[in-house]
């Protein structure tokens, strides 16, 4: 008997009959499959972030030009009063010749071999030059007649051509850019005139319309998302976790707790473009909030975020065990004690958690401000919050879409710079989030 | 609990802000994404030379826009509606419906349509009854009316290059579609003959026949775009033999990837088009609520900037961007000064 016994285990042990390798093969297929699942998963990941990254890291650099320009008096002060209603007439379009001027002047004291015309020249320098001009000589009017040293962007088309999407081959071709201009900006780079570097001013700067790409940035599309975020933030989470205290302590269990969970449920899979419908005629048409504005934006937000917050606020109460509101209540606690002084604080880190993915997922939503006016070119920052609340502004996510429509090709990378900010600001909201359950999660 | 607190504050402070929204100080524009680019440069330009701030130009398309700057007169609605379309009279009688008497209609400029193609590609030189040959749904051919069996440009006409047909044309949503049917297919309609035929088979009906001009092939041949040139251009480098629908100024910004083609002989260029020549353009507009001209501090401003001879000029920076400069721009800018409001439709 026991010799039969161990016959068989031995055997089943070494070899095994047909069904058991039959079993240890199915097993072995399904994780293989498992593993072939995960494989595809990242390489999917690996394959979107390489493309984004690739495309989008170099606009966090830019071709700069450094030049001194001389703040010709004869244009930029005729009357000679330096009286600064006299000076604001002067427009961008007469700040543009000193450019021209500065550059050829350069140009010939260094002996370039370039026979580029000045006009052409100065092409090479973006066309927000002058504005920049202009806001200095408006603000510094005792430095007119004087030679101001400047750092200027490159225009679009020179950057590209030292990220390696404009080529000689390609400026042959291209209407915007001649090769000559290429070879003369190769000329300013020897020279240290022209400089690649780091560029702040894409996180900084706001947008830029069509014709001058380099001097694009995400500052007023940060900026508007933060304050929605606030807004989403101030709004959702005191609202959310109330409804689901009551909801889950205090609500009896009937038929009308029973329809508000089952609508609670509904409401976080309503496409969020509805919530911009309702946005729209709440907020803008009858409570007449303005258009555009982070107000409107986090209100609609907030109302998109508020079922993930309740429904993950309700699953943390939910895992609270029981002996502990037992045990509060025991000691002779009021409900509102227990609930208060022991549930929530120990429930807290999901709260937290599910606050922020919904947070997370109203950051990077676009289609509920497209109808409350928020999809803009928007180049005037908000003010400070609370007035800053009720200014236009635009979001981040807009502003990739904006971008991946304009003409101009050198917005391409400008648009996955963006994402790549986006991607940067739902990692850290993630990180926030481990962080916070990391330390106050409690184990039983 | 003191997470709690914060944001009850919060919550508190701002439902009472929600009450005391400040006078808007900035003009509101909306509209044609085809007008947009010309819109923002002009914004930002005003917002560098003005003590104004910078307009805020929402796009949506020509239809929205118009829509939304007739819901009413007041600061929450918006000031300009930019349109690659002329107004319609069923927008007027909404605007005049919601109390908005007198609009202002402000033609920029034009905008010419060209159709390009890879640049590696053949060259082509169409003419608009190429093209109602290569996609509309019924031809003539051998004096009969027959379904489109044309496969190849060369089938159409043996000077045409031996390519396969396939076009990317603006979906309906579009306000370019509406010119490509009207200035291409309808026109190419007349010059190879097949619209008698059509007059004829549907009993002299002009109206009938005009329709049947338009009706495009749907055996893929054809395909509408619904997005913006963009993507027209990302489909075009997919799969080279396509030939795209393209506004003027998207082409300029892309002449190192796209070849165009001529119309009529006549390749497209501003000045082409602003002689008349080049037969594909259309005239762009906006539209300015009169009752906001004193309201919104610097809308009277913005729209006299817009079409003074620094940016709406020859020489401007809206026609180095491809808007074709208006001949009779000096009117326009006489009109807006005056703020005369536009009359009825003609």
């Amino acid at each position: 008997m026991t010799d039969a016994i161990a016959a068989t285990q031995g055997k089943a042990a070494l070899s095994g009959d047909a069904r058991t390798r039959r079993r240890h093969a199915a097993e072995r297929r399904f994780r293989m499959m498992g593993l072939l699942a995960v494989a595809l998963g990242v390489l999917a990941l690996v394959g979107l972030l390489f493309s984004i990254l690739s495309s989008g890291l170099s606009s966090f650099r830019q071709t700069y030009v450094t030049m001194d320009i001389y703040l010709d008096p004869g244009i930029l002060d005729k009357a000679g009063n330096r009286n600064p209603e006299d000076l604001a007439k002067v427009t961008t379009f007469g700040y543009a010749p000193l450019i021209k001027n500065s550059l050829a002047k350069a140009m010939n004291d260094k002996g370039f071999n370039s026979q580029l015309e000045a006009g052409p020249a100065a092409e090479l320098v973006s066309a927000e030059a002058p504005a920049i001009l202009r806001r200095y000589v408006l603000n510094n009017p005792d430095q007119i007649g004087e030679t101001v040293e400047f750092n200027l962007l490159a225009s679009g088309r020179i950057d590209g051509y030292y990220k390696g999407r404009v080529t000689m081959a390609s400026a042959e071709l291209d209407r915007n850019i001649s090769p000559e201009q290429l070879q003369l900006a190769d000329e300013l780079k020897e020279a240290g005139i022209l400089t690649t570097r780091f560029n702040w001013d894409f996180l900084t700067a706001p947008d830029a319309s069509d014709t001058r790409p380099e001097a694009a940035g995400v500052g007023v599309a940060i900026l508007g998302s933060a304050y929605m975020m606030l807004i989403v933030l101030a709004l959702s989470l005191p609202i959310g976790v109330a409804a689901s205290i009551y909801l889950e302590e205090f609500a009896p269990q009937n038929w009308f707790t029973d329809l508000i969970e089952v609508n609670i449920a509904n409401l976080a899979a309503v496409p969020s473009i509805v919530f911009g419908i309702l946005g729209l005629a709440a907020f803008i048409n009858f409570a007449g909030l303005p258009q555009s504005a982070p107000i409107v934006g986090g209100l609609v937000l907030a109302l998109m975020t508020l079922p993930t917050i309740i429904i993950a606020t309700r699953a943390a109460l939910k895992a609270v065990p029981p002996s502990i509101r037992s045990a509060a209540l025991g000691v002779g606690a009021s409900k509102m004690q227990a609930i208060f002084h022991h549930v929530v604080p120990l429930a807290m880190p999901g709260i937290l958690t599910g606050t922020i993915i919904g947070l997370a997922q109203a950051l990077g939503e676009t289609a509920p401000l497209l109808l409350i006016g928020m999809v803009a070119f928007v180049r005037d920052y908000p003010a400070a919050p609370p007035e800053g609340f009720f200014d236009p502004a635009s979001a981040l996510p807009v502003q990739v879409y904006n971008w991946t429509q304009r003409g101009d090709p050198a917005f391409v990378e400008r648009a996955s710079g963006a994402i790549i900010v986006l991607l940067v600001f739902l990692l850290l909201m993630n990180l926030i989030a481990i962080i916070l359950r990391r330390r106050f999660e409690r184990r039983w | 609990m003191n997470i709690l607190k914060l944001s009850a504050a919060a919550l508190v402070a701002s439902v009472a802000f929600a009450g005391a929204a400040a006078a808007r100080d900035q003009i509101q524009i909306a509209g044609s994404s085809t007008v947009l680019p010309y819109a923002s440069i002009v914004a930002e330009a005003f917002g560098e030379n003005f003590d104004h701030p910078t307009p805020v130009v929402e796009s949506g398309g020509s239809g929205a826009g118009r829509k939304k700057l007739c819901e009413g007169v007041g600061e929450n609605t918006i000031d300009i509606a930019n349109s690659s379309s002329r107004i319609s009279q069923s927008d007027i009688d909404t605007c005049k419906a919601n109390g908005v008497n007198e609009i202002q209609e402000v033609r920029i400029g034009y905008d010419g349509i060209v159709f390009a193609s890879d640049i590696n590609g053949p060259e082509y030189k169409f003419t608009p009854a190429d093209w109602h040959a290569a996609l509309a749904s019924k031809v003539v051919k051998d004096g009969q009316l027959v379904d489109n069996p044309n496969k190849n440009w060369s089938d159409i006409r043996s000077d045409l290059p031996d390519q396969p047909i396939l076009a990317f044309i603006p979906g309906t949503k579009h306000g370019t579609r509406e010119v490509f049917d009207e200035k291409v297919i309808l026109t190419g309609c007349e010059e190879n003959g097949t619209m008698e035929a059509l007059k004829a088979a549907n009993n002299g009906d002009e109206d009938a026949a005009e329709d049947a001009c338009m009706d495009l092939r749907t055996d893929g041949v054809s395909v509408d775009i619904d997005g913006d040139y963009t993507e027209t251009l990302s489909r075009i480098d997919a799969n080279k033999n396509g030939i795209g629908v393209f506004g003027l100024s998207f082409y300029q910004n892309n002449t190192d990837k796209l070849r165009v083609a001529t119309m009529g002989g006549v390749e497209p260029s501003v000045e082409t088009i602003a002689s008349g020549e080049y037969p594909v353009s259309r005239p762009l507009y906006f539209y300015v609520k009169n009752a906001h001209l004193d309201v919104i501090p610097g809308l009277q401003e913005y729209v006299e900037f817009f079409v003074s001879d620094d940016m709406a000029g020859p020489n401007g920076p809206l026609a180095a961007y491809g808007l074709v400069s208006d001949p009779e721009l000096a009117k326009t800018q006489e009109a807006v000064k005056n703020r005369t409001p536009m009359g009825p439709l003609n």
